[in-house]
């Protein structure tokens, strides 16, 4: 076990350790101690190593993941995960604003509830929130799924393309364009993986599916009003 | 950008500490704002007694000018407590209306950061820790206090324009974020008769408050209503005699993080700027909804 501790070692240090490992490493264990919520810890990794942070992080903690796997034992500021490529993080407390944004691939796990804009943007990733998540939430939503446990906030894959939404609670609106869709047998398969590799316990017969009614995807005079 | 932290006690043998646990705080949102700096702390009110904080750009001759004023109006020694530019003094309640009367016509160089029983406000510019340090801030003592360090967008770099804006007895607000409507609701509240000294947009949104106070809301009812008549993006802090509250816009994008424990209730721009308050390891931390008065009190 490779231990960083951020009371004692600078943060680009820190992190430099980390993106210098790669698909070779025979160091696939770290342990990172003190965050003490600093941004952009353990950002731009790619290789197949295990990090835990012990404690809360601030700013974009796992930004660009790539094949790492990551467990935040604690809550994380905004950005966590953005853009990540593939890999997991799991946060075992809650997270801040934009949570996996724009990501391309590779699983998010929150086991806490998510704020406002979480999976903005999503790009193919997967994100599973065993709470609430918070208003505008999967905005612009290109590929990727969303498995929500508890409740959703305002304005839930608005704009949506083809990202696909679980939730189970209650949605507080839905976003333009975007709608109810039956549950499939492919669908609760699909939510059973992701539950189950998220750690939750969670069953699939409870969610409901949401998904683009894809009227917005090239513009139309008639839905002006809805742009 | 802009950072905030408010700590709120609960536990009265935290008090001696509230100005270094407040100064702490704010140096970690440092890199958040560099421009200024400032901090409202509530300590205990003397009886029958006003509180009143002032600040000059030339302490030494307007502040001596001001004694001599007093002495002459009131027949009364004025004890000015000095702390670098500002100084704070206590005098009689039924002395407020006139001392500030003055103030106003005779001492164009004084400017009132705050009255009140119980506040005192200090600002500059500068970073945090050399603000703290100014006014001896992590000396003071205290019930609840709000700090702020400023990224300046919406008007100049100036010690008027750094927050907290005092927005009635006893009353402050901090600002995170930009208000887009302040020019318009500016001029509607001049017409009004409600003075505005700065082209700050806290200000205004300070002064919009401090109105509909006048007008017969509470303050939990004006914050309500700022969500209405503020267009823009803000996280508030407000510090109230006897409490703080908090409220963010719904859009929400301006980071707030709050911490609760038996001995505190704390704000902060960032989780940073919590992690060294006593039993931070076991408090219950959340991010405000958006949209939401949050409020507590004494």
């Amino acid at each position: 076990m490779q231990i960083i501790d951020l009371d004692q070692t600078d943060l680009r240090q820190a992190n430099a350790q980390l993106q210098n490992q790669n698909t070779a490493t025979k160091l696939t264990a770290w342990q990172i101690l003190n965050p003490k919520g600093a941004h952009a810890i353990a950002v731009g990794l790619d290789a197949p190593i295990d990090v835990t942070v012990e404690g809360s992080t601030g700013y974009y903690c796992a930004g660009m993941n790539k094949q790492a796997r990551l467990r935040i034992n604690g809550s994380v500021g905004p950005g966590v995960a953005e853009n990540m490529m593939s890999g997991t993080v799991i946060i075992e407390g809650d997270a801040s604003q934009y949570a996996g944004a724009t990501g391309h691939g590779g699983l998010l796990v929150i086991k806490g509830n998510a704020s406002s804009r979480c999976g903005i943007s999503m790009k193919g990733i997967d994100i599973v929130v065993h709470g609430n998540i918070g208003h505008m939430s999967a905005f612009m939503g290109q590929s990727g799924t969303m498995v929500v446990c508890g409740d959703a906030g305002e304005a839930l894959g608005d704009s949506l393309y083809e990202a696909k939404l679980f939730v189970r609670g209650a949605v507080k609106s839905l976003g333009a364009d975007c709608i109810e869709k039956e549950m499939r047998p492919k669908d609760l398969a699909e939510v059973q993986a992701l539950l189950e590799r998220a750690e939750s316990t969670a069953k699939p017969s409870e969610f409901k599916r949401y998904g683009s009614a894809r009227k917005l995807y090239n513009f139309d005079v008639d839905h002006a009003g809805d742009y | 950008m802009c950072g905030i932290v408010g700590l709120f006690l609960k536990d009265p043998s935290l008090e001696a500490a509230l100005g270094r646990m407040l100064t702490d705080m704010l140096v970690t949102m440092s890199d958040r704002g560099p421009d200024s700096a400032g901090i409202a702390i509530y300590s205990e009110a003397v009886e029958d007694r006003a509180k009143i904080t002032i600040q000059s750009a030339h302490p030494d001759q307007d502040f001596a000018a001001l004694e001599a004023d007093f002495k002459s109006t009131f027949q009364q020694s004025l004890a000015l407590q000095r702390k670098n530019s500002h100084a704070v003094f206590e005098i009689a309640q039924n002395q407020v209306g006139e001392l500030r009367a003055r103030i106003r016509r005779a001492h164009p160089g004084i400017r009132v950061m705050s009255t009140g029983d119980n506040i005192e406000i200090y600002k500059d510019i500068g970073l945090p820790k050399s603000v703290a340090e100014r006014f001896d801030i992590p000396l003071m003592k205290g019930t609840h206090g709000i700090g702020h360090t400023r990224m300046a967008t919406e008007s100049a770099v100036t010690t008027m324009g750094a927050h907290p804006f005092n927005t009635g007895p006893d009353q402050c607000l901090v600002h995170n974020g930009s208000l887009s409507n302040h020019n318009s609701l500016r001029r509607q509240l001049q017409r009004e008769g409600v003075v505005i000294e700065t082209e700050n947009d806290t200000e205004v949104g300070a002064a919009y408050l401090t109105w509909k106070m006048q007008n017969g809301s509470s303050l939990g009812e004006a914050l309500q209503s700022s969500l209405d008549d503020l267009d823009g993006f803000f996280t508030f802090v407000v510090g109230t005699k006897d409490g703080f509250g908090v409220l963010r816009d719904p859009i929400a994008c301006k980071p707030a993080v709050m911490a609760e424990t038996d001995q505190y209730v704390a704000f902060g721009s960032e989780y940073r700027a919590l992690v060294n308050l006593p039993g931070i390891a076991d408090a219950h931390i959340w991010e405000p909804e958006p949209a939401t008065v949050y409020f507590w009190t004494h």
